[in-house]
């Protein structure tokens, strides 16, 4: 018998592998999740739990284990962002507006998880339209990380936007979860929560379905506890969808089986215009313990260039609100939602907007039907789209030389609750390692490497080639091999 | 560029979105930090340069032109504020 503890401490791949050995059965496995899901609530992680759901999904499970008809992620509970839409169960999207919202579809995504023989726990918290980097922007509130600084109990963020699926992974209440990245919305929280996450090459994964932020940077992907758990979940998640015209209709690799394949040889590019200013030394020595260790295991570090790489973010926040405004148009208290009345047709989608959104989703909404406006549109939005070229261009050079990029995930530990919140632009500085991915389209992983002096999670970022995520995690199996990186949260058993 | 609590009383209209005297204030100064640091673009030299507006090289595909999906409206409607059979249901528009 295995207890409800040791069920929920598995990595994904290890459940999987105890449930075709019937060492316990799905709807065991659920229940010890669905438990501690209830034990967590203080987290705040979750928008909506779906208990009932997933133990009639498990028992499905299990009768096709019997059966000897198992799929792939069979019987394995997941944490699922509340930005997909899932037929009958809200979607949010952390957002006022969309209130009382049942979807009457399922994700191209999550359809793919369930079909693969995936159990759903809930959806996840997140930032609002995944639009922060705290999940304080969230309207059902503000998500805690499960980690605390040593000797130090204030709460701190667990990151954003996937911030509740970052969470829920860290402290034992799901196997994995999904997220979405469209400046960093998968990495950051995965490396603020101690776990891995991955944003595949943009159109690997449909966006059918998902709540649309910027539609040419939005990425779905995988968040767990393990490289390994990653790569399997992104094989199911993954994979060309007509419904999604952006979609790429190229075969998925076996991710998993890709990682036997190690890192040596492999050139690896530590781009200079990573060294910010004002990075705290031990993000700095920790990318060095990074460098060192794929050198231990056969790579060769190469110094490169990416000369624009520091007009991303700037770039990032023209286009971003831009697509923003023009995807959120559609929230107008007519089709689903929040209605808020009003004297005419328009009073009342004002007066619905102004109720619905919140401040930040506001202030991007604002930027970006500025930056779109007669008059502006040149100066602002095709600079930057003219910016956004040169950025791939940086990249296209770099993997002449390289076949990975290896850099710090986050300029900092995560910070607490309700820190940043006064100044938009210190908050959006926790995506500047980030966000180069999604303006390149490119694969970038998050992984741990270790933990800061006030004991708190660090990641490292490997970004790749487009369309070769198998060689990212491939780097990212190298560096949590090194790194064995096996600290937990107090909260879940790991050292206070 | 800064911007002044007329301009936000402008595109906020252009957006929908209904702000009161002290949002304008404060979004016109919030908006204006944004705008300026955004404004350090200015120095890349983006002459002859084409925007990118998508980073997939592939030709966005063709379909047959037929009926692959609809007829759903009932289920479409259970999730509007207000509805009558078959319709969406806004304030009266025209007089």
């Amino acid at each position: 018998m295995t207890t409800p503890s040791e069920l929920t401490h598995l990595t994904l791949a290890g459940a999987r592998d105890g449930l075709a050995a019937r060492r316990f059965s799905a709807v065991e496995l659920a229940d010890a999740h669905v438990a501690a899901i209830e034990a967590g609530r203080q987290l705040n992680a979750f928008i909506t739990e779906t208990p009932d759901q997933a133990r009639a999904m498990a028992a499905e499970s299990d009768r096709r284990i019997a059966a000897g008809e198992a799929r792939p992620l069979e019987g394995i509970p997941l944490a699922i962002k509340d930005l997909f839409c899932t037929e009958g169960v809200a979607t949010t999207a952390g957002s006022h507006i969309l209130d009382g919202f049942r979807p009457a579809y399922e994700s191209t995504v999550t359809a793919n998880l369930w079909r693969a023989g995936a159990v759903m726990l809930g959806k996840a918290n997140l930032d609002e339209f995944a639009m922060g980097s705290s999940n304080m922007t969230s309207y059902h509130g503000a998500v805690e990380n499960p980690w605390r600084r040593q000797g130090d109990n204030r709460p701190l963020t667990p990151g954003g936007s996937s911030g509740g699926s970052a969470a829920a992974v860290a402290a034992r209440m799901a196997l994995g979860a999904t997220g979405t990245d469209t400046g960093g919305s998968i990495r950051q929280p995965a490396a603020f929560c101690g776990i891995v996450g991955i944003k595949p090459t943009y159109g690997r994964c449909s966006r059918w379905g998902i709540v649309a932020f910027a539609s040419s940077l939005d990425q779905a992907g995988p968040m767990a506890r393990t490289v390994r758990d990653a790569a399997i979940l992104l094989g199911q998640m993954a994979g060309h969808d007509p419904k999604d015209s952006t979609s790429v209709p190229l075969p998925v690799p076996d991710f998993e089986k890709a990682l036997d394949e190690g890192v040596r040889g492999l050139r690896i590019g530590i781009p200079r215009e990573y060294r910010i200013e004002g990075t705290p030394p031990e993000i700095e020595a920790l990318w060095q313990q990074g460098i060192a260790w794929l050198k231990d295991a056969g790579a060769e570090p190469v110094e490169i260039s990416l000369p624009h790489a520091r007009y991303a973010l700037p770039t990032y926040y023209i286009i971003a609100p831009a697509e923003a405004s023009s995807n959120l148009a559609r929230y107008d208290g007519v089709r689903f939602g929040l209605r808020v009345p009003g004297g005419s047709l328009d009073e009342m989608y004002e007066n619905t907007r102004a109720a619905g959104f919140g401040a930040e989703v506001k202030r991007r909404v604002l930027i970006g039907t500025y930056v779109l406006s007669a008059g502006y549109y040149d100066a602002y939005y095709l600079k930057a789209q003219r910016v956004r070229a040169r950025i791939v261009e940086d990249f296209r050079n770099a993997f002449q030389q390289v076949d990975a990029i290896l850099t710090p995930a986050t300029p900092s530990a995560a910070f607490g609750l309700g820190e940043n919140m006064d100044d938009p632009l210190a908050m959006y500085l926790n995506d500047v390692f980030t966000v180069t991915a999604n303006l390149a389209g490119l694969p970038g992983l998050s992984v741990p490497g270790g933990l800061s002096a006030e004991g708190l999670p660090l990641g490292l970022q490997v970004l790749g080639r487009a369309f070769d995520e198998a060689t990212v995690l491939r780097v990212g199996q190298a560096i949590e091999r090194a790194a064995g990186f096996d600290a937990k949260p107090a909260m879940v058993g790991g050292a206070a | 560029m800064a911007i002044d609590p007329e301009t936000v009383a402008h595109i906020a209209r252009l957006a929908r979105i209904k702000v009161t005297e002290d949002e304008k204030a404060a979004l016109a100064g919030e908006l204006s930090t944004i705008l300026q640091w955004i404004e350090q673009l200015d120095e890349v030299d983006t002459a002859g340069v084409e925007p990118v507006s998508s980073v997939v090289d592939a030709v966005l595909p063709w379909r047959e032109d037929r009926v692959t999906d609809g007829g759903q409206a009932e289920k479409v409607l259970r999730n509007a504020p207000e509805a009558v059979p078959g319709f969406f249901a806004v304030p009266k528009v025209v007089e």
